[in-house]
């Protein structure tokens, strides 16, 4: 298999952040941004074992499954608010209707 | 003896005091009678003293002393009157000619509501006047020369409902005021010099030849001034035709016969003095040359009657300043009291016409009167006489003819011996003699002859009439006891003083030219004014020449110009209080800048605090705005932030 470039890998994990970064900033649906966080999350591993490939280096695989349990924890307690705004009678998944404490 | 002498000005004292006190209490008659009765006394005492005086083998003076008024090492001063005779002299024409009038003015001033402090003023007036010609001392002898002025002022202002009287009288009081304060600076200097103001010390440091020319001169000038001022003599001639707005035994009193003589006294009372002094007697006799003559020419064509008297008042002192400025006081004494009588006599007997006849005073509205009051036709005619010096029959004739002589053989010291100034000064008075008898007879025949023209009423009564009978026989046979040698060897005036005149031999020509005077101006007097169509038909204002001397040569509006003016100004800017505008004024200024300032600091200090308000307003709601709950927009802002981290990064 042809190992990509660093150079590569680096443009790739910056489009992965880019369009993460664009979906938590344009969608608001809250599962959108949830995902788009996530897309992020992945992009900023994806420059760790890249960068870790290049230097030889075992950290980055080591940072790449922290932040798997990292965005796991994340998407878990996203869900979690979610559900709770449900909960308290708000079933509504727009992120800009929660402007508010005391919500 | 001696003792009649504060007597002599007890009396009247005592009457001012009592007649001030109950003024307003008494009848008019009595008020009246008081005055009248201390006057007596008084002269009932002069008359005493001045047989003690005439028929005492060694006639000596009298001094007394009242009291030690002020003591220091270096100067003192008595209140002390002493009684020689030429205050002789002085106290009987005072007490006499004083006495007279106040009988006539019992009459006079009967319906008069403020007759008490008319009374009490004059017999004030009479012991003011008393103690100026008794006191030893020259400061004694000022306290009666304020005195008199003081109650001229009084009787001058006396109708004082009338602003133009009581103008008339702050005039005469301060034109005499000026005259006084110079007189006050004379006496100080010679205090100073002296050591004491007392007459015979002064004479007798004066002989010691301890008082130095400059000083001398000096001082001698000063009591000039004050005699000049007293005297109503130019260049203070302008309030005594004033001061006939007095009632008119005031005018015979105070503004004839006594007060106006005190300068003349002064001088002659000086003499020794003033001779050592020889500029100021130059002086003297120039001022009362032109003098006699300028008011000889304002009283010819005066047409109001007592304004033409109060004028010869000043033309006959001017005769006797003359006869002072040559040496000759005896004969400027002498004329004082032969003046006191005819001219107490022209007043009193004017002021009767004046009461008969609705208080006209303009003679071109009289006329005729002889037929009406042939008495007072008598009198008027008796003391006009005597003012003009008719030869022989009158008392004026004698002693102006003694001062003419005399001026004629005067010599001035200071003059080179070729300049015939005593000549010059003969021929002006010889000129106003011609002048005064003029202008006299003009009056009387306007007055008295010509046409009839006003309605007269009532008669005069008795009691004013006796005094102007008296006041007429001493007019007509008071100047006997002087003659020239010429006529008669009679010398009583002078032998009485002492002091008998220089008598070089008078050429006959100038007794016959001062005699001659005097007829040719009643002569042309009847031709200009006496016959039946007159050659002279005055229109008031006829002539610009006639006008300006009628209002006394403009000196009025001279001096209005030249001191009233000024003074007005000078009181208009302290009444205004220019300097309290000017720092008014500052203080506005600066409270209006500093409103101003205070006014900008506000404006500035809102405007500031508004804006920094809005902006913070500003800045609030847009950090409020930023900060809206909304997740997406946070997540923005983070965005931007680490751009512009990163932007700044890279960007060098």
């Amino acid at each position: 298999m042809v190992a990509l470039s660093l150079n590569a890998s680096l443009l790739l994990a910056c489009m992965l952040f880019c369009i993460g970064l664009a979906g938590v900033l344009i969608r608001r649906n809250l599962l959108f941004m949830l995902m788009s966080l996530d897309i992020m999350l992945n992009a900023a591993a994806l420059l760790f074992v890249a960068a870790g490939a290049h230097w030889h280096d075992s950290g980055g695989q080591v940072m790449f499954l922290m932040i798997l349990a990292l965005a796991a924890a994340e998407t878990a307690v996203g869900l979690a608010i979610i559900l709770a705004l449900h909960a308290r009678g708000r079933p509504s998944l727009d992120a800009d209707t929660g402007n508010l404490l005391r919500g | 003896m001696p003792y009649l002498l504060p007597l002599l000005v007890f009396f009247p004292l005592a009457s001012a005091i009592f007649l001030f006190v109950t003024a307003g209490r008494l009848s008019a008659r009595t008020v009246g009678w008081v005055a009248t009765g201390a006057i007596g006394l008084s002269a009932l005492c002069s008359i005493t003293l001045a047989c003690f005086f005439l028929f005492s083998a060694v006639p000596a003076p009298i001094h007394i002393i009242l009291w030690e008024w002020m003591h220091t090492q270096a100067f003192s001063a008595d209140i002390a009157f002493t009684l020689d005779p030429v205050s002789l002299v002085m106290i009987l024409v005072v007490t006499i000619v004083g006495f007279l009038i106040h009988l006539y003015a019992i009459r006079y001033m009967e319906e008069e509501p403020g007759i008490a402090r008319f009374f009490g003023s004059m017999t004030l007036f009479v012991a003011s006047m008393l103690v100026l010609v008794l006191a030893s001392d020259l400061f004694c002898l000022f306290i009666g020369w304020e005195g008199v002025g003081i109650c001229s002022y009084l009787l001058i202002g006396f109708w004082y409902e009338n602003p133009v009287n009581t103008a008339a009288a702050r005039k005469a009081f301060y034109m005499t005021r000026i005259g006084d304060t110079a007189m006050l600076c004379g006496l100080l200097l010679l205090a100073t010099t002296t050591g004491s103001l007392h007459i015979e010390t002064l004479l007798a440091t004066l002989h010691a030849g301890q008082i130095g020319p400059d000083v001398l001169t000096a001082a001698t000038l000063f009591l000039l001034i004050g005699a000049l001022a007293k005297s109503a003599q130019i260049p203070f001639q302008t309030w005594l035709p004033d001061a006939m707005a007095g009632p008119t035994p005031t005018s015979a009193l105070i503004h004839a016969a006594t007060m106006v003589t005190a300068g003349i006294y002064l001088i002659a009372r000086l003499h020794e003095l003033f001779t050592a002094a020889p500029l100021v007697m130059m002086l003297t006799s120039i001022i009362g040359a032109l003098t006699l003559m300028m008011a000889a020419c304002t009283a010819l064509v005066q047409t109001d009657l007592k304004r033409i008297l109060a004028w010869s008042t000043i033309s006959q002192l001017g005769y006797m300043f003359l006869a002072l400025g040559t040496g000759v006081w005896q004969a400027a004494l002498f004329h004082l009291m032969t003046h006191a009588f005819f001219k107490a006599l022209l007043f009193l007997t004017a002021g009767a016409l004046i009461a008969r006849l609705h208080h006209e005073q303009d003679i071109f509205r009289m006329g005729g009167l002889y037929r009406t009051m042939p008495g007072l036709t008598v009198a008027f005619l008796a003391g006009a006489s005597a003012l003009a010096g008719l030869p022989l029959v009158t008392s004026g004739f004698y002693s102006k003819e003694m001062i003419l002589s005399s001026i004629w053989s005067a010599h001035f010291p200071l003059l080179p011996g070729s300049f015939p100034l005593a000549h010059i000064l003969w021929g002006i008075a010889l000129t106003g003699a011609f002048l005064t008898s003029l202008y006299i007879f003009r009056c009387i025949f306007i007055v008295f002859f010509n046409t009839h023209k006003t309605e007269s009423t009532g008669s005069t009564p008795r009691l004013m009439a006796i005094p102007l009978a008296c006041l007429s026989f001493l007019s007509l046979f008071g100047g006997v006891i002087e003659m020239p040698d010429t006529l008669a060897p009679i010398h009583l005036f002078t032998h009485f003083l002492s002091a008998p005149l220089p008598h070089a031999e008078e050429p006959v020509w100038l007794l016959l030219a001062g005699a001659s005077a005097p007829i040719a101006g009643v002569v042309i007097a009847w031709v200009l004014w006496g016959r039946a169509t007159p050659v002279m038909q005055e229109i008031p204002g006829q002539a610009t020449i006639i006008r300006v001397a009628k209002e006394g040569w403009g000196v009025d509006a001279l001096y209005a110009f030249l001191f009233v003016q000024p003074f007005r100004f000078l009181v208009w800017l302290t009444r205004h209080d220019v300097l309290d505008y000017l720092i008014t004024g500052i203080g506005r200024m600066v409270r209006a800048i500093s409103s101003f300032l205070e006014h900008t600091r506000t404006r500035f200090l809102t405007l500031s605090s508004g804006r920094t308000t809005l902006l913070l307003q500003s800045g609030d709601t847009l950090l409020a705005r930023v900060q809206n709950g909304r997740v997406r927009w946070y997540a923005a802002w983070i965005v931007a932030g680490l751009c512009a981290a990163l932007a700044s990064g890279v960007v060098p």
